[in-house]
């Protein structure tokens, strides 16, 4: 009973994000002792296919249909559920991704499967049971989820598994599913995809602005920082109420929950619902000229002062790391 | 046209969350619990949607009789009716059961949910509502209009946005962008009191999923502060202490 697992393409190129549900299914798989089947929609190059097996996949199904080029959620859940039974794979996985939140609820249901959402390690099994460790309480808290059904379906939190090189090559086999009117009700009139920005549910490196920068116009120097390290750029919630920057960017129990590898926040107090967006992030870094500022509490560095002086010099002295690295 | 809006109960944002029994339950003592923060952009989406009386807008929670309080206040920010189904919500797939079993007996144009609850942020049971339904569902929407008998969703992706349409009816799960929260008034408020809340029971439902039990995130050290006018020391410590640049 092989695994399977769904790996996500941006305009026919996988993410960062897919290699590391492939590198986690090939861990589930390594577990069950079994293989690793990887499914792809959409138009993506054989090339760019054969590379999942770089990451563990022994076998990609590859749908590339005209109607599926673009996601359409009731027919994208169809189409893996499809391959799990064909397949016969018990557990699948995905991203919890935008997409990937979509996805897993339906195929859930499709399989009558238990579905641990937001996975942030790999299952543990043993006498029996089937437990996976999620966010839960909006990133205050995790929960052990034992998943009972038969068929299980996983999606892992962004930069929760580690990409692991361990595979070859995988085998490419076409895959045409038989889809249901029904499912293509949805139609696509638009996407709008600003390439140049880092995303931020899988930025590597988030820089994040509170209310501390006073207003729209000072965010200058956060995107100059951001662009210098490859960072996605964030802020609190106040400040996407505001307007001074899209409600995309605001991160917190009711944001976007974010666990890059260094949080940069400037100019944030640190409210409990701030906090519990980020506290999953491995190293956090604090700017703020109040040195009570609750954020220090839950930071690994910080900086007490005013961050019109200090992010000017972080940027020269990035710069200046970089010219000597 | 006639819209549900799905509306869960979960601790206040401010919420310090601990455990008791070992660490299976959430420990409740002394929390406040609200309207889900998403769940109200959906209902105040529908009361905009409906407004003029053009249709009406049931809430329905799955939950124990302690719901009832934010039951009300729903209805005190506008909503027309309120089902309640008598029964502690298990896990998103007894959610979604319940209540799809309830629209298949009373159907809706427009079923909106939050994008999550914030107590177990699953953004599961809009997904689930949609496959048991058969009908298209879209996890997270920034922006909703309804055109005659279509529906048109902006929803959120890495990295941008994309536009979709689909024929009414659908399941959206909403988020920040879709409407600015309302507030209930005085005349809301009274008028809550006597608005009709259906309490119904709960049909069969598998059990699939179990929480064993909850941890909370480890504790960090002490922060390392670097002083303001040695910058170059923190660039320093990301690169060769923590690694992260
Ligand atoms: C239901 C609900 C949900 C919420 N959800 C979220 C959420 O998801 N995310 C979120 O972020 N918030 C959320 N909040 C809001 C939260 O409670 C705080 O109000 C918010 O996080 C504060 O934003 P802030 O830190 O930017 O602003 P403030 O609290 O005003 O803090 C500004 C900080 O900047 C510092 N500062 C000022 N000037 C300077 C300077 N020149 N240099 C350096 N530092 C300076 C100050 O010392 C202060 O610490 C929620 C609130 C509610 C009620
Ligand atoms: N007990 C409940 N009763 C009614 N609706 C609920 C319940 N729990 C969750 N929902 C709805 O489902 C949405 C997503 O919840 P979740 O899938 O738990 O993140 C919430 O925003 C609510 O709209």
């Amino acid at each position: 009973m092989p695994v399977l697992v769904y790996t996500e393409n941006v305009e026919g190129k996988f993410k960062k994000s897919t290699f590391e549900i492939v590198s986690y299914g090939r861990a589930i798989a390594d577990q069950n002792k079994t293989s690793l089947v990887a499914i792809s929609i959409g138009d993506v190059s054989k090339e760019e296919l054969a590379g999942l097996g770089k990451y563990g996949a022994d076998k990609v199904l590859n749908v590339s249909n005209d109607k599926l080029k673009n996601f359409i959620n009731q027919a994208y859940a169809s189409v893996i559920a499809e391959a799990a039974v064909k397949e016969g794979a018990e557990i699948v996985v995905l991203s919890n991704s935008f997409s990937g939140r979509g996805l897993a609820p339906r195929i859930g249901v499709k399989l009558e499967a238990g579905v641990a959402d937001g996975a942030v390690a790999l299952p543990e099994q043993a006498n029996g049971k089937f437990t996976v460790k999620k966010t839960a309480f909006s990133g205050k808290a995790f929960a052990n989820v034992e998943l009972i059904s038969e068929k299980k379906v996983i999606s892992l939190s962004p930069n929760a598994y580690k990409i692991e090189e361990k595979g070859a090559s995988a085998a490419i086999e076409d895959f045409g599913p038989a889809l249901k009117p029904g499912d293509l009700k949805t139609v696509i009139k638009e996407i709008v995809r600003s390439t140049d920005k880092v995303s931020l549910p899988d930025a590597d490196i988030v820089v994040s602005g509170g209310r501390g920068l006073k207003g729209p116009e000072n965010w200058g120097m956060i995107e100059e920082l951001a662009d210098l390290l490859g960072a996605a750029t964030a802020c609190s919630k106040p400040v996407s109420d505001a307007g001074w920057r899209p409600h995309s960017e605001h991160v917190g129990q009711t944001g976007i929950a974010v666990s890059p590898n260094l949080y940069i926040a400037i100019g944030i107090s640190g409210a409990i619902q701030h906090l519990a967006g980020i506290s999953s992030s491995k190293v956090i870094v604090v700017i703020n000229k109040d040195p009570e500022a609750p954020f220090f509490k839950v930071a690994d560095y910080g900086i007490v002062g005013d961050a019109f002086v200090v992010v000017p010099e972080l940027i020269s002295a990035i710069k200046e790391y970089k010219a000597s690295a | 046209m006639k819209i549900l809006v799905c509306v869960s109960n979960v601790p206040d944002t401010t919420t310090k969350i601990t455990f008791t029994d070992n660490n299976t339950q959430f420990n409740t003592a002394g929390v406040q619990f609200i309207l889900n923060p998403y769940d109200e952009i959906a209902l105040a989406r529908a009361i905009e949607l409906t407004d003029g009386g053009n249709g009406s807008v049931t809430v329905i929670n799955v939950g124990e009789v302690s719901t009832e309080p934010t039951i009300r206040k729903a209805l005190a920010i506008g909503a027309t009716d309120a089902v309640r189904i008598n029964a502690k919500p298990h896990d998103a797939w007894f959610v979604a059961s319940q209540i799809a079993a309830y629209v298949k007996s009373n159907p809706f144009d427009l079923i909106l949910t939050g994008r999550e609850s914030i107590d177990y942020n699953g953004s599961k049971v809009a997904g689930m509502l949609g496959e048991l339904l058969d009908l298209p569902s879209v996890s997270i929407i920034k922006k909703l209009d309804v055109h005659g008998s279509d529906v048109t969703v902006e929803r959120e992706i890495e990295g941008g946005k994309e536009v979709l349409s689909a024929p009414l009816p659908i399941v959206a799960g909403t988020a920040e962008g879709v409407a600015e929260p309302k507030i209930p008034n005085m005349r809301g408020i009274m008028s809550a009191r006597t608005k009709p809340l259906v309490v119904i029971e709960p049909v069969a439902v598998s059990t699939l999923s179990n929480v064993l039990d909850y941890e909370t995130p480890k504790p960090r050290g002490q922060v390392k502060l670097v002083p303001a006018d040695d910058v170059a020391k923190l660039v320093g410590l990301l690169h060769e202490e923590a690694r992260v640049i």
